[in-house]
């Protein structure tokens, strides 16, 4: 029997019982959703259905097909592993909030139309920010509220293409794009922010770290990923996305040289890893796109493991910069092996996932003789190795001993990492069951003798470059200037300015006119009749031989009269007559 | 707990330099071993002798001495964003 039924729903309604559920039963549940999640996918016949006519639009929200198929398996494969990694926690709203997201990415996965890809797009910003604010520190606070902000600007540049594209073309259908015009650049740009594409990139870095123990491997999946799978289903081989690609791969190298904290690090190499994946998008051969999913699908489980071991020495000794850590093989040695197991395969190690993924990607660029953008993946391999396979595991595990003896983390983490570390090798040492449900047909061998002496000796020799260079590469307790500058700092620099500019405008004014001008008006209004009574009677007076004392009191006398209106009129009439006299001359 | 505390076999320099050893014979033989490949280069350039170990090690040290250099610049103090 087939049931015909949206997996996202599962996860999104399922979420909601969340908060009655108490104790061990509430994990079991959250483990158990994306396991039923996954059995229905696995079920799933290829075509579409679940449509709905809304507001004129035809909405499809399951759209099934070999595509949406292998990213609906990697997404609840790691949903499972992250809940069982979380299953000593209690937190409702993390809980929640990851099954909304996990969810919402499975809804951008099955839409088969950009309304409700746009509307499950949104949630999963939403609903993830909520992985940064359960940290409940005042950095992810500030964090998570600039992820939500670049994420609605992100969205609000999808949704204007999305809005052109419906107009011009009268159609929401969610296909590979053909015209390039500014409303598919639009869509384009909206969908490069969530793949942290440069210079929209710093979000990422900025925001994960600041994530919980648990967030971290969840957020480190699905907004990166969903965004791969969009190029793939909407822009394969735009040829910018090759550039995108390339630049993505080195400038998340450099930066995570830079980094200090193990988690910046594994941030920083997700940008590094998914300029692959646009890289082959971009390239659009058949292999190529192969590669870029199946990578996507490795990248998910040894990324989600690398930030479990980094997770669990966060969780054990609550310190995660490298200059803080160092010596921790003596005491969690089980961490240290699967964190090892990650840090191989992001490397692309033979016998590891990364292996047997990355390597069409690179093929594909070679079939297309792509001459540079090969030598640049390339020499991005090696930096992997750098920076992820090397630097992540020697500083924390190794290094300078600090002193830290905190024990090997709880159970259900290590069998979490138990089991991605597997996943790991298997994929490596036998790619064919994924290669079997990508997109096109693979005919593929990544074990020759030739690739593995060639992928061996760029490796090694990473290696010992890292080790010959290990003086300058000494940590320092820094953090690193990246694109959020421009609206932490600069928003700064943009206040003072304001501040200083128009409150400067503000200040002049009062001075002038509220002050100045105004009170000037005021006193004139107020006191201007009695200057011109005692100017012109007191030479009077003067004359008619009133003086000193007299005089004195007399103009206390005239000018109280005045200020209190109780002038006789003969005085008045001729004050007034005299004042409108003067401004009449002055005409 | 007390087997763990014991384990420091990272710690002793006698260790650290018998893996430099393996080390440098690892990569000497991965080397050495391309007398056995035959390579079909795809740009002419990519089939000579111990390619990917030059190319290893090469863009290595580019991207270390690189970002050392940015680093100058775009390196601040931690509580840069706190001021």
């Amino acid at each position: 029997m087939i049931i015909d039924f949206p997996p996202p729903a599962i996860l999104i309604i399922g979420a909601l019982i969340v908060p009655f559920l108490k104790g061990k039963i509430k994990n079991w549940y959250v483990v158990l959703l994306p396991v039923a999640a996954f059995l229905l996918i696995w079920q799933l016949e290829l075509g579409a259905s679940w449509k709905v006519h809304f507001f004129g639009f035809n909405l499809t929200f399951l759209r099934v097909d070999k595509l949406s198929k292998v990213f609906g398996y990697i997404f609840t494969i790691n949903a499972v592993a992250a809940f069982v990694y979380a299953f000593h926690l209690k937190d409702d709203t993390q809980h929640m909030a990851a099954l909304f997201y996990m969810g919402s990415s499975l809804g951008v996965v099955f839409a088969g139309d950009v309304v409700s890809l746009y509307f499950f797009w949104e949630i999963m910003a939403v609903a993830s920010a909520f992985l940064i604010f359960a940290r409940k520190t005042e950095k992810a606070q500030a964090a998570g509220m600039r992820y939500i902000l670049v994420h609605i600007f992100g969205g609000l540049c999808l949704l204007a293409g999305i809005i052109i594209y419906i107009t011009q073309t009268g159609s929401v259908a969610f296909n590979p794009m053909t015209d390039r015009n500014w409303e598919t650049y639009l869509i384009l740009f909206g969908i490069l922010v969530n793949a942290a594409a440069p210079p929209i990139s710093a979000w990422l870095p900025d925001a994960y770290p600041e994530s919980t123990v648990t967030g971290g491997v969840i957020l480190s999946a699905y907004t990166t990923k969903t965004a791969v799978y969009t190029l793939v289903r909407g822009f394969p081989g735009w040829e910018i996305l090759i550039v995108i690609g390339c630049i993505m791969t080195i400038y998340g190298i450099i930066y995570a040289l830079l980094e200090n904290d193990m988690r910046r690090i594994l941030a920083y190499s997700i940008i590094n890893q998914v300029g692959f994946m646009v890289c082959g998008v971009g390239i659009g051969t058949m292999m190529s796109i192969n590669g870029s999913v199946a990578h996507a699908f490795c990248h998910i489980i040894y990324k989600a493991l690398l930030w479990m071991s980094a997770g669990s020495v966060l969780y054990m000794t609550g310190k995660s910069k490298c200059t803080d850590l160092g010596g921790l093989y003596k005491t969690m040695p089980l961490t240290l092996i699967f964190g090892c197991i990650g840090a191989l395969s992001i490397s692309s190690f033979p016998a590891t996932s990364g292996f047997t993924s990355k390597s069409l990607i690179i093929d594909g660029a070679i079939h297309q003789h792509l001459v540079w953008v090969w030598l640049i993946l390339e020499v991005a391999s090696a930096g992997v190795f750098l920076h992820a396979g090397i630097k992540f595991p020697y500083f924390v595990f190794f290094a300078k001993d600090k002193g830290l003896r905190p024990g090997e983390t709880n159970k259900s983490m290590l069998i979490a990492m138990g089991f991605m570390s597997f996943m790991c090798i298997f994929l490596g040492l036998y790619p064919q069951p994924l290669y079997n449900v990508l997109p096109y047909e693979v005919h593929y061998q990544a074990y020759t003798f030739n690739h593995v002496v060639a992928q061996l000796q760029l490796l090694m020799l990473s290696a010992l470059v890292f080790f010959l260079f290990l003086p300058l590469l000494k940590r320092t307790d820094t953090i690193s200037i990246d694109t959020d500058w421009f609206y932490r700092q600069g928003g700064r620099l943009f206040y003072n300015i304001m501040d200083k500019g128009l409150n400067g405008l503000n200040r002049v004014s009062d001075q002038i006119f509220v002050r100045g001008l105004a009170g000037y008006i005021g006193r004139v209004s107020r006191y201007g009749p009695e200057w011109i009574a005692i100017f012109s009677l007191v030479p009077a007076w003067i004359v008619a031989g009133i003086r000193g004392e007299k005089l004195t009191r007399r103009k206390t006398k005239i000018s109280l009269a005045l200020r209190t209106g109780t002038t006789p009129v003969g005085i008045s009439a001729a004050v007034a007559t005299t004042f409108l006299l003067i401004v009449f001359l002055l005409n | 707990m007390k087997n763990n505390k014991k384990f420091d076999f990272f710690d002793k320099p006698e260790n650290i330099k018998k893996l430099w050893i393996m080390l440098y014979a690892l990569c000497g033989l991965l080397v050495v071993s391309d007398f056995f490949t035959h390579r079909h280069p795809h740009f002419g350039f990519d089939g000579f002798f111990g390619f990917y170990a030059l190319l290893g090690f090469v863009s290595c040290a580019a991207l270390i001495l690189f970002s050392k250099l940015v680093g100058l610049v775009l390196k601040v103090k931690e509580d840069y964003y706190d001021n």
